[in-house]
């Protein structure tokens, strides 16, 4: 059932409502679905209320994972709704409350919510004004909006003070003008996160922090390896234990239990018997396992002739590159709250995609979508590794069976062995050069790991680049930045060895073959901070230098990596990045240097072993993430280009760090890194 | 291997601690360990009825039986720090902590921090220092620099990077932590509140 626009807008309030009606680029993304489900009319992809007391009230489809996007949309409506950030209230990933959104991810928020969100506040900011104007019996060039206020000759009214009971529904229209970021008052400055206050005084409930009357706590029987079929269940024993729910449906065991310590005895009182299934891949044979099961190639950018370009050559060069299995390992893991009131079901959970999960629940359960609600609480983050809903489903299941509210909060164990893994990858480049540094010749394949980032903005007259899927012996799924890490370390790796072949400076050698302006400007900015040809790297240690483009944002990264016996230590980096204008400094850094932090972790140490359908690492004790001593000196520059729509920053920042690292560990040791991690 | 081992390294548990899986049903009946239940804890100044099994974790019955969800589960192990709460002053690791171990004893959590209305320092310099994203190692990085500042109210960086290694940040926002420990001693100092 999908409501008419009449029907949904009946639901609210007096008040000003401004609906965000969906543009056909942004089809895809927010609002208009092809399938029933929505609570909203299709062609709305988010909408505002300005309430009789003042209050607005945002709502949209995308969620809040730690990329500070609940501060950065509050900030885009208080620019053009002229008011105080702390007057807005965002509802955010609720399935019956938000309009459809397709997901949190690819750094799509910034570049397509964020102006449509603007276009709204514009709009009732207009709306209000025009109501002033004839309430007050003024011009409407005689109205301000100012600090949350409407102003006007000597009369002042609260935002929400003009509608009388009444209801002005908008929808804004593609002549909707907006603040220029030049002129920005609330956005483009550093307002703090708008939810801080809960999270320091630990107020703030996470998924997994959510609790309902009668709730019990569940776990899932998990096969002993990938693959395993369960042979044979012997129950008694759990069923014994007083309160225990055991549940078996297909290859599908599970308990629930009043108390976590009652399902997990529970749990180990089951008596399972697997069917296993034997000689599956192992992290020794990966990467040749992925060449052997890779298929035809998609081009991702092609121009002119391999051949051609090699022809043109003095020096050809050619690598291989590869890049391990890693972890996403959000510290909080995969939770979900199940409670099913008659045939309608209510699941809290942590997820990037909530709609995305709405879909898996209806499909898993054979209900309609729109008896499925999902919610999804402020997380503890996810990047890119929590699109599924595969515990929201193990929690339903459990709840449908126990007739009572179920919380499961996966192990850690659990998160890394039954989530799904950064896909590892090889890549193959060959390239031609002349020997004054002009790039010829870039051929260049991925196998497995993905095309993201794979693009070149140098100037290469003939280049091919092609991305081979494979048959991947993990379940692998997205991450932050995707395969734009691997691709632009195996990238910037090779240019560098093609400068060092040439005995030609790193920078010098790539603005030699840019042209792109913005390219050249973000190299330009790191290489100026870094001080980059002032001076030698002290004995044992070693620069290098790196540069990317991905999502609509261009980077650059410079590293000092000290190397003790066979141990590199990052000792600074310094990274330029431009994603347009910048909507608030202070969050854009902290994504910096946290993606470069996070980053760290895969260039040097992280990577998931496993053995016959088996994970062998799959602990915090196994697997070593950055902790705080593995964290250099870090310097960032922001370039804010005012004048260019802002683009999504919570990804792209983490490509540099490994290709710059690895660079600095070939000038201060004469071995070039060639797989990720390095450190192992 | 044995069930227990399979056990453990497959799943992991988040509620039982180590001394109880020794002793769960069908795995060992060697070790069953009688010991009394636990039927209050000091949490925050206040007393707090429990009627928990000692060998619990401590992480689980804060938040399960009392509500105080802001140490958080990340891995079972004591690993990653966001279960850390402090006894008698000390930050633990709630997550391996038996109940046994916290029983008449003064526990703080971060719900316990905030004192009429007025924000720990270092609550106040987290947010000061926008030293945070998703915000869920926060609780656990703040009850660790309070316990550090508590011993050493003039930590220079490498010491508060000592003070907090056990503590994960998935993030990446350990500079803008250590900063905020930094500004949270000199504002003690300042003020001359312990913590």
């Amino acid at each position: 059932m999908t409501l008419t626009r009449r029907d949904f807008l009946s639901t609210l309030g007096g008040g000003v409502v401004v609906l965000c009606v969906v543009e056909a680029a942004d089809a895809q993304e927010s609002g208009r679905r092809t399938r029933g489900g929505d609570a909203h009319p299709p062609e709305i992809s988010a909408w505002l209320h300005i309430g009789e007391d003042g209050i607005v009230t945002v709502f949209t489809g995308k969620v809040e994972v730690g990329q500070n996007i609940r501060t950065s949309l509050s900030q885009a409506v208080a620019e053009e709704l002229r008011t105080p950030v702390a007057g807005i209230r965002m509802v955010m990933g609720d399935t019956d409350l938000t309009p459809y959104d397709m997901g949190t991810f690819g750094s799509r928020t910034t570049p397509t919510m964020a102006p449509q969100l603007r276009k709204a506040a514009a709009a009732a900011r207009e709306a209000l004004i025009d109501l002033a104007a004839s309430k007050w019996g003024v011009d409407r060039k005689a109205v301000q909006v100012a600090d949350g206020r409407i102003v006007a000759a000597g009369r002042s009214a609260g935002l929400g003070g003009l509608t009388g009971g009444t209801q002005l529904v908008h929808k804004i229209g593609a002549d909707v003008t907006l603040a220029p970021a030049a002129e920005w008052k609330i956005a483009g400055h550093s307002v703090a996160k708008v939810n801080g206050r809960d999270m320091v005084t630990g107020k703030h409930r996470f998924p997994s922090d959510v609790k309902r009357d009668g709730m019990l706590h569940g776990k899932v029987l998990r096969p002993v390896a990938f693959g395993a079929k369960l042979a044979n269940l012997d129950d008694a024993a759990a069923k014994q234990i007083p309160g225990v729910t055991v549940v078996r449906e297909g290859e599908f065991a599970g308990v629930a239990a009043p108390d976590a310590a009652t399902s997990e005895r529970a749990l180990a009182a089951l008596k399972a018997e697997w069917k296993t299934e034997e000689g599956q891949p192992s992290d020794s044979q990966l990467f040749a396992y992925l060449k052997a099961n890779a298929e035809a190639a998609e081009d991702r950018q092609a121009q002119g002739s391999i051949e051609q370009g090699m022809a043109d050559a003095d020096r050809k060069l050619s690598g291989t590159y590869t890049v391990a299995y890693i972890a996403h390992t959000p510290l909080e893991p995969r939770a979900a709250v199940a409670e099913w009131n008659a045939d309608k079901l209510t699941v809290w959970t942590g997820t990037q995609r909530p709609f995305g999960v709405r879909e898996e629940l209806a499909a898993a359960f054979g209900i309609p979508q729109e008896r499925v609600h999902v919610l999804m609480p402020d997380m503890g983050s996810g990047y890119g590794g929590k699109h599924s809903g595969e515990c929201a489903i193990e929690a339903a299941r459990l709840a449908k069976a126990a007739g009572k509210p179920v919380k499961l909060v996966w192990t850690r164990q659990e998160e890394f062995t039954w989530g799904y893994v950064r896909p590892a990858g090889v890549i193959e480049i060959a390239s031609g050069v002349k020997n004054d540094g002009r790039m010829t010749a870039w051929e260049f394949h991925n196998y497995n790991s993905g095309p993201s980032g794979s693009q070149i903005t140098y100037d290469i007259p003939h280049h091919r680049i092609q991305f081979h899927p494979s048959k991947s012996p993990l379940r692998q799924g997205s991450y932050r930045g995707l395969a734009a890490t691997a691709n632009h370390f195996a990238r910037e790796n090779h240019m560098d060895e093609i400068a060092q072949a040439l005995h030609l400076d790193p920078v010098e050698f790539r603005l030699k073959n840019l042209k792109d302006e913005r390219q050249r400007a973000v190299l330009a900015a790191a290489a100026e901070k870094f001080g980059w040809g002032k001076q030698k790297p002290a004995a044992g240690h070693g620069f290098g230098v790196a540069i990317g483009f991905e999502k609509g944002s261009y980077l650059a990264a410079c590293a000092e990596v000290a190397v003790e016996g066979s141990k590199p230590k990052i000792v600074r980096v310094v990274e330029s990045f431009e994603c347009g204008a910048v909507v608030n400094p202070d969050h854009l850094r902290n994504q910096v240097e946290g993606a470069i932090i996070m980053a760290i972790g895969g260039a040097l140490f992280e990577q998931i072993r496993f053995e016959n359908g088996r994970m062998l690492n799959p602990r915090l004790s196994q697997y070593r993430v950055p902790r705080f001593a593995d964290v250099p000196v870090i310097e960032t520059v922001l370039v804010d280009r005012k004048d260019l729509p802002s683009a999504g920053a919570g990804e792209t920042p983490i490509v540099g760090l490994a290709p710059a690292v690895a660079n600095a560990i070939f000038q201060a040791t004469g071995k070039r890194p060639r797989s990720l991690p390095m450190a192992v | 291997m044995s069930q227990r081992d399979r056990m453990r390294r497959l799943i992991g548990f988040t509620c039982l601690t180590a001394a109880r899986i020794e002793a769960l049903p069908g795995i060992s009946r060697d070790h069953n360990i009688i010991m009394p239940r636990v039927t209050e804890l000091h949490v925050n100044g206040v007393a707090r009825r429990v009627n928990a099994s000692p060998d619990r974790s401590l992480l689980c019955v804060l938040r399960d039986d009392l509500d105080l969800t802001g140490a958080k589960y990340g891995c079972g192990e004591g690993q990653c720090g966001a279960c850390t709460v402090l006894l008698e002053g000390d930050a633990v690791r709630s997550c391996i902590t038996p109940l046994s171990r916290a029983a008449g004893k003064h526990i703080t959590t971060i719900e316990g921090l905030e004192q009429d209305g007025r924000l720990h320092p270092l609550q106040e310099a987290m947010l000061e220092t926008g030293a945070m994203q998703c915000g869920y190692c926060t609780p656990g990085m703040i009850m660790s620099g309070v316990s550090l500042l508590a011993k050493s109210a003039n930590p220079n960086d490498a010491e508060i990077v000592h003070g907090m290694q056990g503590n994960i940040c998935r993030c990446g926002t350990y500079p803008r932590i250590v900063a905020a420990v930094r500004m949270a001693a000199l504002r003690q100092k300042t003020a001359g509140r312990t913590a």
